[in-house]
């Protein structure tokens, strides 16, 4: 450490790697001091002008705000508050273009100046050396400041620091060309600039203060030089010209011969770096209360009449600067070709210097913290700035871009890289230690734009890796998915497995009933068996699938039947099992879905209540149905709540008829078994049959709604008032509705022997919906 | 008799190292392929099927068995390029049957509910295979956009057709420096 002070003592500083000299062409700008712009009409604020996140609004379109009035406020640390840099009204708050050479939009708080002028009210600090670290740090950050050098990092992070601070030091070497807005700065409010580094100095207390500056600004030089005469702590350090001097790690590098690690930072190597603007701002904030709304800005160009350096109010768009800096295009504006080179605007204006800056090919882009300069160069002046087409030619291996990278990089073998879309190795060159600073693109002699280049494979690298933690969330959530799954078919089967050991249970517990259940299952497979021989020269499609979901569905209201027939603790248990024979009619008649398949579209299915239980074939089973639960019906209560239930199937029908009508199907089916859960058979012999004529109608009723197409609607039946009448019919009448059933019967098949045809004809396969997941969930089942 | 002890010795130095193998084979034995899981590393992780298999682990697979690589659309010439490197095989073209997101041609795109239209059927949160799609039976859907892959496989179970695929919006952070896209304005 003494051997650094005493080095800085004699001026014997160090050197970064390469460099370059570019013509520095301050002299536009650097004898004539800093004027003020007349305020603009409009002021438009993103909200973020900094790295990090843009803050909550605090303000709506309407508003009246005053001079300084926050306008955005967050408490995530890495969120800066934009402020209002003169008094207005609101008038939008949207998406605007941004200071960005990708020229996208971002949001936008766009101030309609009132001219007045009017400040809140503001507190000035006496002395600030009274003030604690915690309250100092506070206002720096109330008062929005990133770094104005350009890359705007917040700064009330940068300051906030723990570890032992070796080195404060003052950027103030502003080595681009052109630029000469931190020169005026440093001449005309030096006082300021010292204020701010002491209100540094109680927040880190650094060993050493280190102001590096550059020889070729000799009036600001003196200015500091008096100012900090009698600071013993502040040294000002006066450094050869050589661009990029100004950048951090090469500052660094010159001022303490420290390297900072690739990767590093430098407060790991206990060095914090500040410009001179933002230490202005610092002054500023904690002493007169102003949060940051304006900055020097250098004008400058030969397309100016009048360039210089001038404060301008924070949102103040490029068109009004350049009307007031005299701004004359001298050329008539050239087409953009659409050639391999980016686009210019025509005539250029650039924001920045010619090595960092980027086209604004937009006029209402605003002026933001990090922007030190607007560059309108003259055709003579900047050629390359007009010209569209590309100059590129191969490499030719001369290693000059090597010779002159501050960073200490092989901008070849990067660029080699990077056109082969190589990033293992670019990543092994250490392609993210660029700094863009661009000497190396200066220097070719082939005119190839490396940093374009090496600023898409950084892009590219990001978006990768960003892509690759993409895709492990992916996986992560696809093996958790699998494993749920796997969890759910499991749990199912067991609930399967201890429902049919209970059925087999009660089975042989009570052998009454289970004698009696047996011989039921014995004779509902034995009248299968019958219907089968019957069936078998059937010509009907819809009958033979008719046969399985009879089968089956005879098969799984026999068993609910056995279970019924029991006792009333298996109340719970025949609901499960009603639940489960859903189930089941609805996966068979899914899969006999796969012959046809009606494209559901939207506007059929949109409100559950424009869907009505459609046509009078449907009816006319429920009909059957209902007569045919009826026969058993001993007492008129029972049928009452067998017709509820009805009810209520047909309400669920209407209800979730809009996703499928096999759906509704398996509704109706349930519902009748449900139906005869509540009925008592009166002997075994109209029983069966009974349960004959069930079965057979419940098929139809599939069949039928099945080919149904969605586009039929017909209005809804009262089917609550036919059932009530054929209650009061009850007891008496087995003969009509066995006469009924049949009826039904011969109707549902016509029917669906047409639909059949119709079905042929359309033709339409909805190979997707049939492959769906026929897999479903019984949770889904019992919310429906 | 030293032709002999010559074919003794090398034949009991090749028994020796010859019972070493075998043992080695034996002890060190691991289960399965780790190339599969190499090239599992360098799928997409979309789980979206268009390879025809069920998932990206059983398409690593099949590759391991010898199945073409140019099959995965969602990755695109970069994860052919990449397979090729990792197996030594040479680069085929992207299968012509893939009809990548062809609404909207190229660009990673994410699914997008529009909820005027859904009616919470949960037919599309069945079919995601990585669990993106927010909802429950009756109740809104939607998609969680950091989860979603752009698979597509939920837009053709929805029964009112009210899922679209929509692009990544750009912003400053995703930006590729595409200089050429950018719209020009005269600027006075």
């Amino acid at each position: 450490m003494e051997s650094i002070i005493e080095r800085i003592n004699q001026h014997k500083f160090w050197q970064f790697h390469g460099g370059i000299h570019p013509p520095e062409q301050k002299a536009l700008t650097s004898g004539k001091p800093i004027r003020q712009l007349a305020l603009p009409k409009q002021l438009i604020l993103p909200l973020q002008q900094h790295i990090g996140r843009q803050g909550d609004l605090l303000v709506k379109v309407g508003d009246k705000v005053l001079k300084g009035q926050a306008l955005t406020q967050s408490t995530n640390p890495m969120a800066v508050p934009i402020h209002a840099p003169t008094s207005g009204i609101v008038s939008a708050i949207k998406k605007s273009v941004i200071a960005h050479p990708s020229g996208l939009s971002e949001l936008c708080i766009f101030i309609d100046v009132d001219f007045e002028d009017t400040w809140q009210p503001r507190e000035i600090c006496q002395d600030f050396s009274k003030l604690s670290q915690q309250q100092i740090i506070k206002k720096i950050a109330d008062s929005g400041i990133a770094g104005m050098g350009g890359a705007g990092f917040p700064t009330h992070i940068k300051v906030n620091t723990k570890p032992d601070i070796n080195f404060l030091i003052i950027n103030a070497a502003e080595c681009e060309p052109y630029i000469t807005a931190d020169d005026l700065l440093m001449c005309e409010q030096s006082e300021a600039i010292i204020d701010g580094i002491k209100i540094l100095d109680i927040l880190l207390k650094p060993a050493f203060i280190l102001i590096g500056i550059e020889d070729n600004k000799p009036k600001a030089i003196k200015a500091l030089q008096y100012a900090t005469k009698d600071i013993e702590k502040i040294n000002v350090c006066v450094l050869p010209t050589k661009y990029p001097t100004g950048g951090e790690k090469q500052l660094i590098k010159v001022l303490t011969g420290k390297e900072v690690k690739s990767g590093n930072l430098p407060i790991h190597t206990g060095i914090v770096v500040q410009n001179v603007a933002t230490c202005f701002a610092i002054s500023d904030a904690v002493i007169h209360d102003i949060p940051l709304i304006k900055r020097v800005v250098t004008l400058t160009g030969q397309s100016l009449s009048k360039p210089q350096n001038v404060w301008v109010l924070l949102g103040t768009p490029v068109s009004h600067v350049l009307e007031q800096a005299g701004f004359t295009s001298e050329v008539a504006p050239v087409p953009n070709t659409p050639a391999s080179n980016p686009p210019v605007s025509n005539p250029p204006v650039i924001m920045g210097g010619p090595l960092m800056g980027f086209n604004i090919l937009n006029e209402q882009v605003p002026i933001v913290k990090t922007s030190n300069c607007i560059l309108a160069p003259s055709k003579t002046e900047m050629p390359s700035a007009f010209d569209n087409s590309s100059n590129e030619v191969e490499c030719i291996r001369c290693g000059q871009c090597s010779d002159v990278c501050p960073s200490q990089l092989l901008p070849q073998e990067l660029q080699w890289s990077a056109k082969a879309k190589d990033h293992q190795q670019l990543t092994k060159l250490n392609i993210f230690d660029c700094i863009d600073c661009g000497a190396c693109a200066y220097v070719c002699p082939s005119q190839i734009p490396l940093v374009q280049y090496y600023r898409i494979a950084k892009a590219e690298i990001r978006q990768q890796q960003q892509l690759d933690i993409k895709s492990e969330k992916a996986k992560v959530r696809f093996e958790a998915r699998k494993l749920r799954l796997e969890k759910d078919k499991i749990a199912r089967e067991e609930k399967h497995k201890k429902a049919a050991a209970a059925r087999k249970a009660t089975m042989n517990k009570k052998t009454a009933e289970g004698g009696s259940a047996t011989s039921a299952v014995a004779a509902a497979l034995a009248r299968v068996k019958a219907k089968k021989k019957a069936k078998e020269n059937s010509n009907d499609l819809a009958v033979m699938v008719d046969e399985k979901t009879v089968s089956k569905s005879i098969v799984t209201s026999s068993e609910v039947a056995e279970n019924t027939n029991g006792n009333d603790e298996s109340g719970e248990k025949s609901q499960v099992k009603a639940a489960i024979a859903r189930a089941k009619a609805k996966r068979l008649a899914k899969k006999n879905e796969v012959s046809e398949g009606k494209v559901t579209h939207s506007e059929e299915t949109k409100a559950s209540d424009e869907l009505r239980v459609s046509s009078s074939e449907e009816a006319e089973t429920s009909d059957g149905l209902a007569v045919a639960s009826n026969e058993k019906a001993e007492a008129s209560d029972e049928l009452r709540v067998s017709s509820s239930e009805e009810a209520e199937a047909n309400d669920e029908l209407r209800v979730s008829s809009s996703e499928e009508t096999e759906t509704s199907d398996g509704l109706t089916v349930a519902s009748n078994e449900e139906s005869n859960h509540e009925t008592k058979p009166n002997n075994s012999a109209d029983d069966k049959k009974a349960k004959i004529a069930v079965a057979i109608a419940k098929a139809k009723a599939k069949a039928k709604a099945k080919t149904k197409t969605k586009k039929e609607k017909k209005e809804p039946l009262p089917t609550s008032d036919n059932k009530k009448t054929n209650i009061t019919t009850a007891g008496t009448d087995d003969k009509k509705a066995r006469i009924a059933a049949a009826v039904a019967k011969a109707k549902t098949k016509a029917k669906a022997k047409a639909k059949k045809e119709h079905e042929k004809q359309e033709g339409l396969l909805r190979v997707a919906s049939s492959e769906e997941k026929t897999s479903f969930k019984p949770s889904n089942e019992e919310s429906e | 008799m030293n032709i002999l002890i010559a074919i003794l010795v090398l034949g009991f130095i090749a028994a020796l190292f010859g019972a070493i193998l075998g043992y080695a084979s034996v002890r060190f034995h691991i289960e399965g392929d780790p190339i599969v899981e190499q090239l599992d590393a360098l799928l997409p992780q979309t789980q979206c099927g268009q390879c025809g298999y069920p998932g990206c682990k059983p398409y690593a697979e099949a590759v391991a068995n010898g199945e073409a690589i140019n099959k995965c659309a969602p990755g695109g010439e970069d994860t052919i390029k990449k397979i090729a490197d990792l197996l030594g095989v040479d680069i085929q073209p992207l299968d012509e049957n893939h009809d990548q997101n062809s609404s909207l041609g190229n660009g990673p795109t994410v699914a997008f509910i529009i909820e005027e239209d859904c009616i919470g059927c949960t037919k599309c949160i069945q079919a995601c295979p990585v669990d993106a799609i927010l909802g429950a039976a009756k109740q809104m859907h939607t998609i969680l956009i950091d989860e979603c892959t752009g698979c597509d496989l939920c837009v053709a179970p929805c029964p009112v057709d009210c899922i679209e695929m929509r692009p990544i919006p750009e912003t400053i952070q995703n930006w590729q420096w595409d200089l050429n896209k950018i719209a020009v304005k005269q600027v006075e």
